[in-house]
């Protein structure tokens, strides 16, 4: 199997820190930052960076259209 | 490898539809609307229809759905998106249309106008999101509410000897001989998004084929309305109302 490694992208200000993607995200790269944005909620961020495989299944789930995933193969 | 160099545009794999706009949705932490809505704008995007598209937004939570998606919207009173939609097929044969409705605007108050716009064959497409509640007026019984569900005008949770039984949309349709695409989706987990996805681009397709009926039903989540956080919507949506409304194509003809 070809390794991946990914990278996705939050747009903070648009995050509503629903935590779909938290859940979602079968590497457990993702979480809710403790700092909030310009609106109060706890946006979403990449806690473990190097776990991301850029399956872009946190991207499917977001209702909020926020995430942009990144992939390369190594 | 630094994130900074996976962070390129050739590397690219996902990123918000161009068709979606950047104004903030005002629907709640986690609404089901939000992914729908995205799926929309994709399938759009993907077919390249963005210049003959017309959509008729509800009365309800996806009311101000046109200030979302960059297409052509038209507004219908409540319920009344199938009859408008009709109107807007038949001058303009060549367009896509859509119908983008709850269940209070559809199973309720516009259940004769869908059903006999899906019983003539109306060559359109109805999108039919059912979570199950009024979400927008704070969390009323709707037609779809599920037997013993708690909401604001049913605390005891709603007694079908009053109220009624849950009122199964898609299994009504179904039958009927001018439908051609009748299916049941969810947006739940990433594969559910997928296929859900698939279901309105095949929903499309049959208008471009000019053939018939399509209706997908979105089974979603109100977490606002159900008070509960999104994840756990999630999973009292499984447990609870796939049961009733199990997930799977209805009628594919």
């Amino acid at each position: 199997m070809a390794k991946v490694k990914g990278a996705v992208e939050v747009n903070t200000e648009m995050c509503k820190g629903c935590n779909l993607c938290v859940v979602a995200c079968p590497t457990g790269v993702l979480s809710l930052n403790k700092n909030v944005n310009v609106k109060g909620y706890n946006f979403s961020y990449m806690e473990n960076p190097e776990a991301c495989i850029g399956c872009s299944s946190c991207a499917d789930v977001c209702p909020d259209a926020c995430i942009t995933v990144y992939r390369v193969k190594l | 490898m630094d994130i900074k160099e996976i962070m390129k545009p050739e590397n690219q794999v996902k990123a918000k539809s161009k068709l979606l706009t950047d104004v903030p949705m005002h629907y709640c932490p986690g609404c089901s609307h939000g992914v729908v809505h995205k799926l929309i704008a994709e399938v759009i995007e993907e077919m390249g229809i963005q210049e003959n598209t017309v959509a008729v937004s509800p009365v309800g939570c996806a009311v101000f759905a046109y200030n979302y998606i960059d297409i052509d919207w038209h507004e219908a009173a409540h319920g009344r998106a199938p009859a408008v939609a009709t109107g807007i097929k038949r001058l303009q044969p060549d367009k896509f249309v859509f119908t983008y409705q709850g269940d209070g605007d559809l199973a309720a108050i516009g259940t004769a106008e869908t059903i006999h716009a899906c019983n003539r064959g109306e060559n359109f497409t109805i999108i039919f999101i059912n979570n199950g509640i009024y979400g927008m007026t704070g969390g009323q019984m709707a037609p779809t509410t599920l037997e013993g569900m708690k909401t604001s005008t049913s605390p005891q949770g709603r007694d079908v000897s009053m109220a009624g039984f849950p009122l199964k949309i898609a299994d009504m349709v179904a039958p009927l001989d001018g439908m051609r695409y009748v299916t049941r989706q969810s947006v739940h987990t990433p594969t559910a998004v997928r296929k859900a996805k698939k279901a309105i681009r095949k929903a499309f397709e049959n208008q471009k084929d000019n053939k018939g009926g399509s209706l997908v039903e979105i089974v979603s989540t109100c977490n606002a309305g159900w008070k509960m956080t999104p994840a756990k919507a999630n999973e009292w949506l499984v447990d609870n109302m796939f049961p009733a409304y199990p997930i799977g194509d209805l009628k594919n003809v």
